[in-house]
């Protein structure tokens, strides 16, 4: 997510340097007014935590490991705007003294982590933390998801600074001169890498170090904490099966509803098959969902070349024996539920045995 | 899964960095003979006319001149080929690779089985970035190896960058090698006392721990060097010194910088 020199024009960084500016003023004057003279002693070290922070490489479920920037974490335990200067100031001696992002990029990436990171991560945990107690799991949850839609919010950004360069910027034989990706390539490729792994990252830190703080020194989640909020420790929640018992009900529910979806007539948009191209009925049934835009006089040969491929065991949710469409319609979402939960528990203990188990002394 | 041995690498990288450019900064050559206010202006106006130009022989030109800065300021190409050409070539390049394939332009040629269309503006456009962000990043680091981050900052003052600022960022530089001594210390520790596999959701546990440990160590480290500052009489002002003495030669480098820049941004217009 560090931009480097180079991705962006020149006059798109002079926009973002100048769309950070007031948010650097207002947080340093924040900030002395907070902390007067503590400021400098306050903020060097916060600035060098946040840089060692980047360093720190996760563990994440599945097996990978990943860095975060920290920004969730950084914003619940410091306020903001302390945050948002903590984090610039990491990104610039990190841009200055790594490599690390650009130099006329300094802009933008503080922009896109430091500010509207630090900002969307304070959004989301106080919402969702609200007034509960400093020890309640609450809290942990709301710190995962201020992570998580704190790097995505960011990578957001970024995805959308690189996606408006071949807009604006090409040269006279129309090649793009800086990030080459239109916007429809840019934010899915983004996208995808923030929304798994480094928003795992950082949703694992943000929930990590806060369940730490939870258990050691409460007192430094008071910060962004309600005033007049409670130490309070809640009993642990019911493990196991039992915390899982809400979702097995939704389950059976759902699958005991399915006969509905035949009530919903017709095929579903876009979902045709080779057969209603041919029939005269389903050509006027799929002109009409369409806005009466005529469909094509045969089916797309693509459509028709990869159909002969694989023919579906339940084609039309109903295996040939069963007379009654609502029966077939049950049994193939039993039939379907049941595959996907034991494709599930065999990946599963499949995963648990390669890990193996902890060692223990005997 | 060993995201000690990871970090670890990770922190001792940092320091290895920082140990090789206070090295090469103290080495005699053109670079570290110039005033660092007028080598951060001239490196900053190159990199920003390599940002600005629109033809690829321009950004050419301005690699160029920087693989002639290095060679003057005695910095092998070998030191640069580890530390930016090849890393920005393998991040850059696979970003650049689909850009033949995904630009619309004119067809150049087909992949015979594949059926793939590489056009000529898409070629162009991945050899812009390519050469545009190795470009930035030699001479970008080619400034950071030869100057002391104190002077870098102290130049940054020309720069209108606040007093407050630049003061915060020194004190950081120099806790960032405490606090990394402090990380390294604590995960080489743990590592002493592991025997056999952790589970995954432990490692975890441990890693974010590791991370609220040092936090709560470096807000305990703030008030700290609070406290011993104002034993030594700080009152909340800050001053820098400005001890920079310009010679003839920094305002000949300083045309000379000043030229080239304004030629390619003319030129690469």
């Amino acid at each position: 997510m560090h931009i480097p020199d180079g991705y962006l024009s020149p006059s798109t960084c002079v926009v973002l340097y100048g769309a950070s500016a007031p948010f650097w003023y207002t947080a340093l004057r924040r900030m002395k007014a907070a902390l007067s003279t503590r400021v400098v002693p306050l903020l060097s070290v916060m600035a060098a935590l946040s840089f060692v922070i980047m360093m720190f490489n996760l563990p994440l479920p599945g097996g990978t490991t990943g860095h975060a920037v920290g920004v969730g974490i950084a914003t619940i335990i410091l306020g903001p705007w302390a945050s948002i200067l903590a984090i610039s100031m990491a990104l610039g001696i990190q841009a200055v003294f790594f490599g690390d992002g650009g130099i006329t990029t300094l802009g933008a990436n503080s922009f896109n982590m430091a500010i509207v990171g630090s900002l969307v991560a304070f959004a989301v945990y106080r919402l969702i933390s609200g007034s509960a107690p400093l020890a309640s799991s609450r809290r942990i949850a709301a710190a995962a998801l201020a992570g998580y839609t704190a790097i995505n919010a960011s990578a957001l950004c970024a995805a959308v600074e690189f996606g408006i360069q071949p807009i604006y910027f090409k040269d006279a034989s129309g090649a793009p001169l800086y990030a080459p990706y239109p916007l429809g390539i840019a934010v899915p490729a983004m996208m995808i890498g923030h929304l798994t792994f480094a928003g795992l990252a950082e949703l694992v830190l943000s929930a990590g170090v806060v369940a730490y703080f939870q258990r050691t020194n409460p007192g430094l989640l008071k910060n962004t904490a309600p005033a007049n909020v409670e130490l309070g420790r809640e009993e642990p929640g019911p493990a196991g099966w039992r915390a899982l018992r809400p979702l097995w009900i939704a389950l059976a529910l759902l699958l005991v509803l399915t006969p509905l979806g035949i009530l919903a007539a017709g095929t579903a948009w876009g979902e045709w098959t080779v057969r209603d191209f041919s029939s005269q009925q389903s050509r006027a049934k799929i002109a009409q969902a369409s806005g009466n835009a005529t469909p094509p006089a045969a089916a797309p040969r693509g459509l028709e070349r990869l159909s002969a491929i694989w023919t579906a065991p339940f084609a039309q949710y109903a295996p040939s024996f069963v007379r009654r469409p609502a029966v077939g319609y049950l049994l193939s979402a039993m039939f379907g539920c049941g595959a996907i939960l034991l494709v599930s528990l065999v990946a599963g203990s499949l995963a648990t045995r390669a890990r193996g188990r902890p060692y223990e002394l005997s | 899964m060993n995201f000690l041995e990871n970090s670890l690498a990770g922190f001792l990288n940092a320091l290895e960095h920082a140990l090789d450019a206070e090295d090469l900064a103290r080495r005699r050559g053109l670079l570290q003979r110039l005033d660092p206010r007028i080598k951060v202006a001239g490196i900053a106006g190159l990199v920003i006319a390599a940002a600005m130009a629109r033809r690829l022989w321009v950004i050419a030109a301005i690699f160029a001149v920087a693989l002639l800065l290095a060679a003057a300021s005695r910095i092998s190409p070998i030191l640069l080929a580890r530390r930016v050409w090849i890393p920005v070539l393998f991040f850059t390049g696979i970003i650049a690779l689909p850009a033949p394939f995904v630009i619309p332009g004119r067809i150049v040629w087909t992949f015979p089985w594949l059926g793939w269309a590489v056009t000529a503006q898409g070629l162009k456009s991945a050899a812009f970035l390519v050469s545009r962000v190795e470009t930035a990043a030699t001479l970008s680091v080619l400034l950071i190896l030869s100057t002391p981050w104190n002077a870098v900052l102290k130049a940054l003052r020309m720069l209108r960058v606040p007093v407050v600022v630049v003061v915060i960022l020194g004190m950081a530089y120099r806790y960032i090698f405490l606090l990394l001594d402090n990380a390294r210390d604590m995960l080489e520790s743990r590592r002493s006392r592991m025997m056999g596999e952790m589970s995954g959701p432990d490692y975890r546990r441990m890693a974010t721990a590791s991370v609220g440990v040092l936090m709560s160590r470096s807000l305990q480290l703030g008030g700290d060097v609070y406290s011993a500052m104002l034993a030594r009489g700080f009152q909340g002002e800050v001053y820098v010194l400005e001890d920079f003495r310009t010679a003839a030669f920094d305002w000949v480098m300083l045309s000379v910088f000043a030229a080239l820049a304004a030629a390619a941004i003319y030129y690469g217009r």
